[in-house]
């Protein structure tokens, strides 16, 4: 079964900020896919600011939610921006429900977390 | 069993099997009569409930057994009735004192499977019985609310 949905991570540059596009589930199955790229851009490549385009990502568990944790650590520690947008409902409620979502750095377009 | 058999599937610990029980719970639950929030919170449940068989029960092994089976519960006073989803694995004794999930005021990865389970369900019951691992989730419809 595997690869059947498999998750789709490509990475943009424009000037000082990546953005990750993210397509497909994220799940036990390839959450750690997520957590290699995010903390090898904010860790060795010390980008200023991170972006992760979540808008084709229909859902996110709770091993997810442990990456994108990782991520905003990793960028506090580095004094550096991390910032979802796009989120679906599912994503949007499981930040709620782990009490994450006014943590993270959250906007609905990418013209508005660009800003 | 003590309800009406909705489904029963079988599977092995595979993490890549994870999205196709999410696409059979999303069906299932809707057809059951959830509205769209309570279908994702029964689907988040049950995927999570997976999850920490995959990582906890079986530490990561792959080939494990798995079982799953909803079914129609009777209703309670105040509810419609009740979706029900039992869980078996084969994996170790679970201490009871590691079932109860993390306090969420502090910011760090991890332990939220149990709280997402907890928060999505209005039954979580957990036995172990004749050397399996039996996790009991129940989500019951709004009062009045039938398929």
């Amino acid at each position: 079964m595997r690869g059947e949905k498999a998750l789709q991570i490509s990475a943009r540059r424009i000037e000082t900020t990546t953005i990750f596009d993210i397509t497909g589930d994220i799940d036990l199955a390839n959450s750690p896919e997520i957590r290699k790229a995010l903390l090898k851009e904010i860790k060795e490549s010390k980008t200023p600011r991170v972006v992760m385009n979540l808008v084709k990502v229909r859902y996110i568990d709770s091993s997810g939610v442990a990456s994108l944790v990782e991520g905003l650590k990793a960028s506090r520690d580095a004094g550096t921006r991390f910032i979802l947008f796009g989120l679906s409902p599912a994503a949007r409620e499981v930040l709620q429900l782990s009490r994450l979502l006014k943590i993270f750095e959250v906007h609905d377009t990418e013209e508005q977390a660009l800003a | 069993m003590s309800g009406d058999l909705l489904l029963k599937v079988e599977l092995r610990s595979d993490p890549g099997m994870l999205c196709v029980v999410r696409a059979a719970m999303e069906r299932l639950t809707e057809a059951f009569g959830f509205t769209e929030p309570e279908c994702r919170s029964v689907t988040r449940a049950v995927d999570e409930a997976l999850t920490n068989i995959m990582r906890h029960s079986y530490a990561g092994q792959t080939d494990r057994p798995i079982e799953v089976l909803c079914q129609r519960v009777p209703k309670r006073r105040n509810t419609g009735d009740g979706f029900e989803v039992l869980l078996s694995d084969r994996g170790p004794a679970v201490d009871p004192a590691k079932l109860q999930g993390r306090r969420l005021d502090e910011i760090k990865p991890g332990g939220l499977g149990l709280h997402f389970i907890r928060q999505s369900m209005d039954v979580v019951e957990f036995k172990r019985e004749r050397g399996s691992n039996l996790l009991r989730l129940i989500k019951y419809l709004q009062s009045g609310k039938q398929d």
